[in-house]
């Protein structure tokens, strides 16, 4: 990252440099003040509410997360949420890396193909969720978690998968592909030994994309999930029942796993860029 | 018996939809030489390097290695290498596995494979860099890396695309002659791809210039340089001018040409434009009286003794034997 410095030539900055930091200031409080809200509430004392003052700090909400009672649908929608998330991101990534390689040769209709893959974006996911839900009635198909909720989050994850691997696979050197057939590997072994070990930090970063929708899609899958909810919609469903700090707590449990997560892959993507020389070192 | 041609062209053509890259060229290759495939940008070279190597789809024609016709084989059943322009290093791989990458893909053991993997590093002089990434090594390291990874295939004939093109002057040269070494040393067949004539004439036996999809004139460096056969080669191998004569135009070595008149040798007159010093040679351009352009590179010595300034008159001379009549 680049940050360019106007003070360093001694010269005066002009009054919108300090009007456009103050806006990108109020846009950062209000992104992330609610979330630092949620986070410092969620270590609310035994007897504190929902709102401020602190009235002491526990982690007794976290506590009451794994508790037998109202919270014993938690643990288990997490780890539904994660299941399917996983399925979601394999799939993703199989797809759109499948993808990305084949649009690299034009073919007749490759446009429509495109487009009509990615119109999924600009359709409202509620109707997407309705019609795949209506659907499978209409088929005498049961909905379930794995059947139509993992398609309604595809049809959400992998407009954005083909996007990003598109990205991915247009700085891919054809002739890394060629030098590997004439060295000769047949077309597996290019597969296996070039081309996904090249393309390996990008695929990493569609996983994490596609895991991260997927873990907090709501619109698309409230009508697609049947009788088993995920982690977005229990939450939901409790807002609306009960409010106690064991809310916020929950939130920051999961606000926690998914920095945990892209950490991670970051930390990665940002080793195996840095090793082959792509961010240069000091 | 023993092919007397590493590689023999027959009416190769390429076409990319309507437009025509390679024109039906015929080439053969002695054995064991070094051929430098000459031309500006666009004029097939490329095209017709990637049909050789398999990397582009013959539209009609032949290419023979060793006899064996290989229009149809994929890459590694022609016996030929490559080094593509990038290097195309693979990055994530260690420039010694980038080295045994071929060997890998033949099943060859790790222990066996890095063994021979590191007698190729030490041919082209990059053993103590076996560990190091492509991303980690200057751009002449890693064209030394690309050329360990092609040759340790032992191709009988080698493929270079631009090699030299993307290294400063200096490492240039220095590659240049590398090249010329493991070219002798390896006793096979190069064939190299470049759009600068100094390169070529430094490097080649056998010189191809190429124009259009066609090969315009193919032969020694010498015999290129001596006879150009048209202005179009006389202009892209440099050091001649181009001169209308009687009904045609010839070409004459600027290094032959003199100033000042001098009985029975032909002329042209004209004003100095031009005055460059380039350390041994000094070059003297004139304008000619019809508009034209012509050049003397005059020795140092010579120049200085003489004294012309720019928008001097001057005369052009040369031996009647320094000039030959171009095709039209």
């Amino acid at each position: 990252m680049t940050i360019s410095s106007g003070k360093s030539g001694g010269e005066e900055r002009p009054w919108t440099f300090y009007a456009l930091a103050a806006l990108f200031g109020a846009f950062l409080a209000f992104l992330y003040g609610p979330m630092l809200v949620i986070y410092v509430l969620s270590f609310q004392g035994p007897d504190g509410g929902v709102t401020f003052p602190m009235v002491g700090v526990s982690t007794s909400w976290f506590a009451d997360i794994f508790k037998p009672g109202q919270m014993a649908n938690i643990p288990v929608s997490f780890s539904r949420s994660i299941t399917l998330a996983t399925i979601v991101s394999l799939s993703t990534v199989a797809i759109s890396v499948a993808a990305g390689l084949a649009f690299r040769r034009p073919f007749a209709g490759a446009g429509l193909v495109f487009y009509l893959a990615v119109a999924s974006l600009v359709m409202p996911s509620l109707l997407v969720g309705f019609g795949i839900g209506l659907g499978f009635r209409f088929l005498g198909l049961e909905p379930g978690l794995f059947t139509s909720a993992l398609a309604a989050q595809l049809t959400w994850t992998l407009p954005f998968g083909l996007f990003a691997m598109f990205a991915v696979v247009n700085r891919f050197d054809r002739s890394w592909e060629e030098a590997a057939s004439d060295l000769g590997a047949n077309s597996w072994q290019r597969l296996r030994h070039v081309t996904l070990p090249i393309l390996a930090p990008g695929i990493l970063g569609v996983a994490m994309m596609a895991f991260t929708l997927s873990y907090d899609e709501y619109a698309r899958t409230t009508l697609t999930i049947g009788a088993k909810n995920t982690l977005p919609l229990e939450i939901y469903a409790l807002i609306s029942s009960a409010t106690s700090p064991t809310l916020f707590a929950i939130g920051t449990l999961t606000t926690a796993v998914s920095f945990l997560l892209i950490a991670v892959t970051l930390l990665i993507v940002f080793y195996t860029q840095r090793r082959r020389g792509l961010i240069r070192a000091g | 018996m023993v092919s007397r041609y590493d590689v023999e062209l027959i009416a190769l053509t390429k076409r990319y939809g309507e437009s025509l890259a390679v024109d039906c060229i015929s080439l053969r290759i002695p054995t064991a030489s070094y051929c430098c495939l000459l031309g500006p940008s666009g004029c097939g070279k490329t095209s017709t390097l990637r049909m050789i190597a398999g990397h582009e789809a013959i539209t009609e024609g032949d290419v023979l290695i060793r006899d064996a016709n290989v229009a149809g084989l994929p890459p590694t059943r022609r016996g030929t290498a490559m080094m593509f322009q990038s290097y195309a290093l693979f990055p994530h791989l260690s420039a010694l596995d980038n080295v045994a990458f071929s060997l890998k893909m033949r099943g060859v053991t790790k222990a066996e494979r890095h063994r021979r993997a590191r007698e190729f590093l030490d041919l082209v002089r990059m053993a103590d860099y076996a560990a190091r990434l492509p991303a980690q090594l200057s751009g002449g390291q890693q064209q030394r890396i690309a050329l360990a990874r092609a040759l340790i295939m032992q191709p009988s004939v080698f493929l270079l695309d631009e090699p030299l093109s993307a290294l400063d002057p200096f490492l240039r040269v220095q590659m240049r002659q590398e090249l010329k070494r493991l070219q002798r040393e390896l006793k096979i067949s190069f064939i190299h791809v470049t759009h600068s004539q100094e390169e070529a004439m430094a490097l080649a036996d056998l010189l191809v210039v190429m124009e259009g999809g066609r090969i315009r004139q193919s032969g020694t460096p010498r015999e290129v340089f001596e006879r150009p056969a048209s202005e179009f080669i006389a202009r892209f191998i440099g050091g001649h001018n181009v001169l209308p004569w009687k009904n045609g135009r010839i070409a004459v070595r600027a290094d032959r040409c003199t100033l000042g008149a001098i009985d029975g040798r032909p002329r042209v007159a004209g004003r100095v434009a031009v005055i460059e010093y380039q350390g041994p040679v000094v070059r003297v351009a004139l304008t000619t009286d019809d508009g034209g352009e012509a050049a003397a590179l005059l020795s140092d010595e010579v120049f200085y003794r003489q004294s012309v300034g720019v928008g001097d008159p001057a005369i052009l001379s040369w031996p009647a034997e320094a000039a030959h009549e171009l095709m039209q």
